[in-house]
């Protein structure tokens, strides 16, 4: 891959977040809720798009801000933003559903130490244009919600043999508990890893 | 006439004479034994179950080796030792499908993954079955009761679940003796467990043939006696402590020495040459981990039965105390101080 | 678009330009979080006010309205006056004809994985348990969650038998038993392969219900308010 001084497009921006550099199968970052929340389609779906929003908005606000902050404090400032759009999406996902912000717990709140969002604020927005940041923002966030979705749904469909709480196979099938616990999101991540890196050596051969 | 040629060869000189091949051999030929009388007590079903698991572990070995292009390392019994284990620990009229997923789990995950015989951190055996511990809590806690009348014409309809199916168990399920102790207060004679007159896993009851394979492997010098007998003395020890504390809510020692699978945990599993220490004083350390560990988890933890997490735990760090216990290279500084 | 403007390589920049920088973008934080707060405020209040009043009319059908009530050291009803918050929450529940259907309790207690709570109806008329919910637990899903989805535990408590005595007391305690073991009205069918959640059930519905029972029992027939 020839990333150097090459002519990035803007489409390219979006796209290697999606898959050549996927946060969580490429990257491996932002573990902590990759693990946690992606026991169900439906809570991954919404734990991956909630990150999103945060990646976003704290993208564009880093980008905006990128020839204001001095270079000493900037970490500290990331981190405050950051948390101030995790505790606004706190807020709405409680209004959207208190059902759905139980079940998601405190790793609504762990959204700020996710490393994904600090990584995409120091080595993108702050060197680059709002433009390019949003389109950045918006492919890694897209990218890390399909991983998580990858593995919720996965999760799901053996641990309570359901997709979005809708049962897909006959009366009487027999649940892997493990799945839904947290020894499930280890294993499942991992064949999505071997799965993924299988696919890449594939292509780096050929 | 004398040779006239000397032959050099490079060290080593002295052969013991005895390869991995003889010694898991002889580990078989001890567990045969644990098995007929396994199948005498719970009669076709825990058969079918030892064989299932057996057989998924043997196959999924030869399928990654040949997947890995390597030569086929089944001729050496170690992944049909872990198949038996496999059986022998899991509940007589377990689903078989359910054995077949665990054999697959056993070698793929606890032993291939990590590069194959020799290099497992963990015993194969007990990691398929805390998988399936894991993902099949319901099944792999009911229970068959031993020396049914019917056993060798009949099978529990559970056995032949259709894959992905839940089970369906249809005799009352029987209790095993710890589980009848947490849950209800019900002590069990020493004599009936000794003897393998209850229910429980399919080669876990009967303590006394365990106990004379375990004998012989230590005659035979291919089993190190130090991790029984520290697996058994710890146990012994603490529960005899808790019990002359207070013999009202803490069981003999004794029963918990013969109850559960500690027996066929201190004996067959613990004993695992490849994830347990080398050191003799690292032999009683690990040993002294697992017996405590057993009785700490049947007395305050939430589950009736521990051996197999204590296992797996020492297990873990049986690295960790090797290198903390072992001897100074001569001419090495005392302290080593690491940055 | 495509230059990419670094920052700055600034020399050490004067501390007043990284205090402005920080209490400007604490500023706009500040703002955002006090606005979003106020935007949803009411919005959350309702959606929780709305469930919790779910779950009442659940376990004490035909209820229409509830009141809320907390107990105090001598056995006696108050009214909850604001930001009170205390130990045992009472809802009473009124039908349509605006008559006593029964109550609403809470109770918490140590399960296999955290703490279970739950909310249950009591019925002071029939003596009897007429309702249960799990409103919070973290119970092994597929195996302890079943306390509060498996049907056949929840019949359990469609009508338990909570009679109180001559004195002042629970005739006999709540308790779960083996599944299949059921023989008396108060006993709760326990639920194979999760023994220790629905112990945990057990527990936690027959010591709440030993302690606010009785007084219920006598707040129904005494209090002219509430019998009305």
């Amino acid at each position: 891959m020839s990333d150097d001084k090459q002519k990035v497009t803007s489409t390219d921006e979006f796209i290697k977040g999606l898959w050549r550099d996927n946060p969580v199968f490429v990257q491996v970052l932002g573990m902590c809720p990759t693990l946690a929340v992606s026991n169900t389609a439906e809570n991954a779906l919404a734990m991956g798009l909630a990150t999103a929003f945060v990646l976003l908005m704290s993208n564009i606000l880093v980008s905006l801000l990128r020839n204001f902050v001095p270079k000493q404090v900037r970490i500290a400032s990331y981190i405050l933003i950051i948390a101030t759009f995790v505790t606004v999406t706190d807020y709405a996902i409680q209004a959207i559903s208190v059902e759905l912000h139980k079940s998601l717990g405190a790793f609504i709140s762990l959204i700020v130490v996710n490393c994904l969002i600090l990584s995409r604020a120091e080595a993108f927005a702050s060197k680059n244009t709002i433009g390019k940041s949003i389109l950045d923002a918006l492919g890694m966030g897209l990218g890390f919600t399909l991983a998580l979705f990858c593995l919720g749904a996965v999760r799901e469909i053996l641990g309570n043999g359901s997709i979005f709480n809708m049962p897909i196979f006959s009366e009487g099938f027999q649940s892997w508990i493990v799945m839904i616990l947290p020894a499930g999101g280890f294993f499942t991540l991992a064949l999505w890893l071997l799965i993924i890196n299988a696919l890449q050596t594939r292509k780096a051969k050929s | 006439m004398l040779k006239k040629t000397l032959d050099i060869s490079s060290s080593p000189h002295i052969y013991k004479g005895r390869s991995t091949n003889e010694i898991m051999k002889n580990v078989v030929w001890a567990l045969l034994p644990v098995v007929f009388f396994s199948v005498y007590s719970f009669g076709l079903n825990a058969l079918l179950v030892i064989a299932t698991a057996t057989f998924a572990s043997v196959l999924t070995e030869h399928v990654l080796c040949r997947l890995s292009k390597k030569e086929t390392t089944i001729g050496d019994y170690s992944a049909v030792i872990t198949g038996l284990l496999l059986g022998l620990t899991l509940p007589p009229s377990f689903p078989l499908w359910m054995a077949f997923i665990g054999g697959i789990i056993g070698i793929a995950l606890g032993k291939y993954i990590f590069g194959g015989l020799g290099y497992n951190v963990f015993n194969p055996a007990l990691v398929a079955r805390a998988v399936l511990q894991a993902a099949f809590p319901v099944a792999i806690t009911t229970w068959h009761p031993a020396f049914l009348t019917d056993r060798f014409s009949s099978i529990a309809s559970s056995v032949f679940t259709l894959p992905f199916m839940e089970p369906k168990f249809d005799v009352i399920s029987g209790a095993t003796p710890l589980s009848a102790f947490k849950f209800d207060g019900v002590t069990t004679s020493t004599a009936e467990l000794a003897f393998g007159q209850v229910s429980g896993s399919a080669g876990e009851t009967c303590a006394v043939i365990i106990i004379l394979g375990g004998i012989y492997l230590i005659a035979r010098n291919m089993m190190n006696w130090r991790i029984p007998a520290a697996v058994l003395l710890s146990a012994f020890v603490l529960s005899g402590i808790l019990y002359s504390i207070n013999s009202e809510l803490y069981p003999s020692p004794w029963f918990m020495l013969f109850s559960g699978g500690l027996m066929l945990g201190a004996v067959f599993m613990a004993t695992d040459m490849v994830s347990s220490p080398i050191t003799p004083i690292g032999l009683w350390i690990y040993g002294g981990i697992i017996g405590i560990l057993t009785i700490v988890i049947r007395v305050w933890g939430g589950l009736s039965e521990g051996v197999m997490y204590s296992i797996l735990l020492a297990n873990a760090i049986s690295p960790h105390i090797d290198s903390i216990i072992k001897n100074r290279v001569y001419g090495t500084k005392r302290k080593i101080k690491t940055a | 678009m495509s230059e990419a403007s670094n920052i700055e390589m600034q020399n050490p920049a004067s501390s007043k330009k990284m205090l402005l920088a920080m209490v400007s973008i604490g500023v706009i934080s500040a703002f955002l979080i006090v606005m979003s707060f106020e935007l949803t405020l009411p919005r959350v209040q309702r959606l929780k006010a709305e469930a919790l009043e779910k779950a009442i009319f659940e376990v004490l059908p035909g209820t229409v309205r509830t009141e809320a009530f907390g107990v105090n050291a001598d056995g006696n009803l108050f009214e909850i006056a604001e930001g009170d918050k205390p130990e045992t929450v009472i809802y009473v529940g009124y039908d349509k004809n605006e008559k006593l259907v029964g109550y609403a309790v809470e109770g918490a207690g140590q399960g296999y994985a955290d703490i279970i709570r739950v909310l249950y109806g009591y019925d002071p008329k029939e003596q009897k348990l007429i309702g249960f919910q799990v409103l919070e637990s973290k119970e092994t899903p597929g195996l302890g969650d079943k306390i509060g989805k498996d049907e056949e535990f929840l019949n359990n408590f469609k009508a338990l038998d909570v009679s109180v005595s001559e004195d002042g007391k629970l005739l006999n305690k709540v308790i779960t038993v083996k599944h299949g073991e059921k023989q008396n009205s108060w006993e709760i069918d326990g639920i194979t392969g999760a023994t220790i959640s629905s112990r945990a059930i057990g527990n936690i519905i027959g010591t709440s219900t030993e302690e606010v029972v009785p007084i219920l029992y006598e707040q129904s027939k005494n209090e002219p308010t509430v019998n009305n």
